[in-house]
Formats: C-alpha cells, structure tokens, sequence
C-alpha cells in the first residue's frame, strides 16, 4: 500500500493523535504525518471532519475517520492480516478493553487535565487524590486484563495499551508541576513496569514526546499566574 | 444460541440506554432476564456488578458483566454473530461508531439542556441541537435505516434516545425540533422504525413516557 494512501491530520504534542501513530506503526503501515500548527485550523482538517475539526484524522483514500479509538479499531480492523491484532479474540476480553477505554478518556483524563488548569493548593491536592484513585483501578485492571503478560493486551501493545499510554508523557509533566510521584510503584507496581515497559516499545518511543520539550509547550498553553 | 446461556440485563424502562440493550438481544433471539432498577434506590445487584459508575444498563453473560451500552451492544454483536448489528466493513462500522458517540455526547448534551431552560434561554440550545441532527439527516440519505436496509447499532442508539425519549420531552414542552420539512429523512426513519416489532416491543409506553419526561424537565429547571 503507498504511504501517499494514509495520511493523518495531527499534531506531536497531542496523546490523541499518538494512538493512530502508534497503532499504524504496530500494523507497519506507513503514512505521511500532516502536523497542525498550534493555534490554527487547516482547510482539510475543516474539511475532514467539518463537526468537530478536531485532531487526530486518519485520511484512508481520502476516506476520513475520526475519534482517536474508533481510528485504532479501523486501523486494526483494515490491516487485520498485518502484525498483532489490536485487541483480544474474546468478546468479554475485548468489552473489558474498551469498557475501560472509555473510563480513561471520560474519567482519568478529565481529572488528569484538570491539575495544570487548577487554581490553588486545596483544588489541585483534590485533583491528585482523585487520579491516584483512578490508578488503583487501572491496577486492578491491569492485573485481570495482562494475565501475567507485560501489556493489556497481552504479549504485545493493544488498544487499551495504548488508549492509557498515551498520556504518559503528559502525565510526567503533571508530575513535574505537582513535585509529586502521581504513577507510584510503591502504590501500583504493575502499573509502573508496565508504563516503562510501553514507553521502550519500538512502537512507542518515535512518537512520544519528550518530557521536557512537553513542559515547555504547556507552560505556553496553560500559563500560570506565579504563585 | 441453542446453548443454556444464562443472560440477565438490569435496566430502567424510561432509559434509552437499556430499551436499546432490549432491541440488540431481541434482534439476536437471545432470551434474557430483565430486572427493573430503581435509580433512587439502588439494588444491592447493581452496586456489586457496578461500583465505578453504579449505572444502568448492566449485562450479565454466564456470570460476567458488562456495563456501558456502546460496550454491550458491541459485545452482543461479537458473542452472538448472527443477524449483525455493526456494519461489516471498517469504514462504515467507524462511522456509525462516531456518529453513536455523537449521538450519546453532543446530542444528548444539548438535548437535556434545552430542557432545563425556560422558552427565552431555549433558542441557542434548540439551533444547535438541530445543527447536530443534521449529520444524522446526511447519513440516512437513501437508506431505510443506518444499518441499510435493516435496523443495527446505530438505529438502536439513535433511535432509543432521539425519536422515543427527546423528542417525547419536546413534545411535553410543546417544541416543534425536528420538523418533516427541514428533516425529511429523520421524519422518514422514524415512520420506517415504527413498523419494525423489535423496535415497537423495546420502546417506553408513550404515554407514560411523555409524563415522565414532563417530570424530568420540571426537575432540570428548578434544579
């Protein structure tokens, strides 16, 4: 398949738009990266997906397909012949999967975004306890999801891998701004290797941004009156 | 399918999120067990099989459960493959996928809050409930249904929460949102879903509904 086949509208600061990235990258499937510029909206963002213009858009034959996860099921759904299947074979497995899926974007993330915009010390020690909490179920479900294998998904990175995995970069930065350990291992230790283990993945490092240049970029989006 | 499978669905008769989780397992012949649940009180079933979001709908399959009603009909889909409810190919399952999480966020948001106000804060919200409507009116552009020529997924989402729950709240509020004119598709759908028995076995007593709904909205604006 050319690359000139699959393009993705994105941008690299955005842990959204890395799950395609990464998911087309366990598939081998090369594609040419259209990067957002910060602050403006192209025409064939507007133009692919006109309801929401939001990033990432996979563009498959000019076919556009949007939604971070819902692109990670096409993508696993089209190159199903090619590397690892995204998601377990078993329909209870794969309910799991995406069941907490959506818990991390509705719920985890929510709270995760939530800190750098927080005001004071009292709001932002609320914002902790909670993502802490969110993570002592991400362990548990870890632990029944991996079944003593190193990922969600088993053997290899999967959707659910990736949907969590995607803000680790993210989540370093909060970390940073925090002076605080939120991913503990003393607290969620399989949580933590499995953390490292997803960031070292050749699938992973090209895509994920580095802590500090994404430190930066926040500081830009999300500025802060000194304390 | 022939096996002794044992199927429990805990829901709400007036939630489209469980009257659709009824239209996926009837589609597929999969006899259940329903248990009504009473949100002020919860049941003890409820909270043990659902204590993150202690919400309906809950499927319970040979003693696993599964909660979140996208998760559950995608679910019954992958366990039961006959008479599919997703679209075959990938691109047409993504986008019925996206236009159900449009339906269940955007739609719904905009949908309840126009609820809540009173006719001079109704307007902006009644606008862009009708904008979002229109992506549906696009996709049902020379079809019967989402699904094609038979009802699926997205028929189940969008009509569980839009023709038989919202638009029986704008009734009781006496606004006209989806009229056949600018909506000509939607309005033929919706006749098309009405002579489906799956669909018309699923949905709330109409009646009792509109009531229902009545009370809802009250509760909304003096919240």
């Amino acid at each position: 398949m050319a690359s000139s086949d699959v393009k993705l509208i994105g941008a690299w600061a955005s842990p959204f738009v890395m799950r395609p990235r990464i998911a087309l990258n366990l598939k081998s499937v090369p594609y040419e990266f259209l990067q957002e510029t910060f602050g403006s909206k192209s025409e064939l963002l507007l133009k692919s997906n006109p309801v929401h213009k939001k990033i990432p858009v996979l563009l498959h034959a000019d076919k556009p397909v949007c939604e971070s996860n819902i692109i990670v099921e096409y993508i696993d759904d089209t190159w199903s012949s090619s590397g690892p299947s995204l998601l377990p074979s078993d329909p209870y497995d794969r309910a799991m999967a995406r069941f907490w899926a959506a818990y991390i974007d509705e719920k985890w993330f929510v709270v995760l975004r939530s800190f750098l915009k927080a005001g004071g010390e009292e709001e932002k020690k609320s914002v902790i306890a909670q993502l802490e909490e969110g993570n002592a179920f991400l362990e548990k479900a870890f632990i029944d999801c991996s079944k003593g294998k190193p990922f969600f998904n088993g053997d290899n990175i999967g959707y659910l891998d990736i949907a969590l995995g995607c803000f680790l970069a993210w989540l370093r930065v909060t970390e940073l701004a925090a002076s605080h350990k939120i991913l503990d291992e003393a607290k969620t230790p399989s949580l933590s290797k499995w953390a490292e283990n997803f960031c070292n993945d050749p699938a992973v490092k090209p895509v994920m941004p580095e802590t500090a240049k994404l430190a930066e970029f926040a500081k830009k989006i999300f500025p802060r009156p000194e304390a | 399918m022939g096996k002794n499978e044992e199927v429990k669905l805990l829901g709400i008769w007036a939630s489209p999120f469980s009257r659709r989780i009824e239209m996926a397992l009837k589609l597929k012949g999969v006899s259940y067990e329903y248990l009504e649940e009473d949100l002020e009180n919860k049941s003890s079933l409820l909270l043990t099989l659902s204590p993150i979001h202690k919400k309906i709908p809950v499927l319970v399959h040979n003693g696993k459960t599964i909660i979140e009603s996208h998760v559950i009909l995608e679910y019954i889909d992958e366990t039961w493959k006959h008479n599919p409810i997703l679209p075959q190919d990938p691109f047409q399952r993504s986008k019925a996928r996206v236009l159900a999480k449009l339906v269940d966020e955007q739609i719904v948001n905009v949908g309840f809050a126009s609820l809540a106000k009173t006719e001079k804060g109704r307007e902006v919200l009644i606008e862009q409930t009708r904008e979002l409507i229109k992506c549906l009116e696009k996709e049902l552009a020379g079809k019967d249904y989402f699904g094609g020529k038979t009802v699926g997924f997205l028929d189940f989402v969008a009509g569980s929460m839009i023709p038989f729950c919202l638009e029986r709240a704008w009734e009781g509020m006496g606004v006209e949102m989806i009229t056949e004119k600018k909506f000509p598709e939607y309005n033929k759908w919706v006749k098309k879903l009405k002579e489906v028995e799956i669909i018309v076995d699923c949905i709330p007593p109409r009646e009792k509904h509109i009531i229902h709904m009545n009370k809802m909205a009250e509760r909304i604006r003096s919240a």
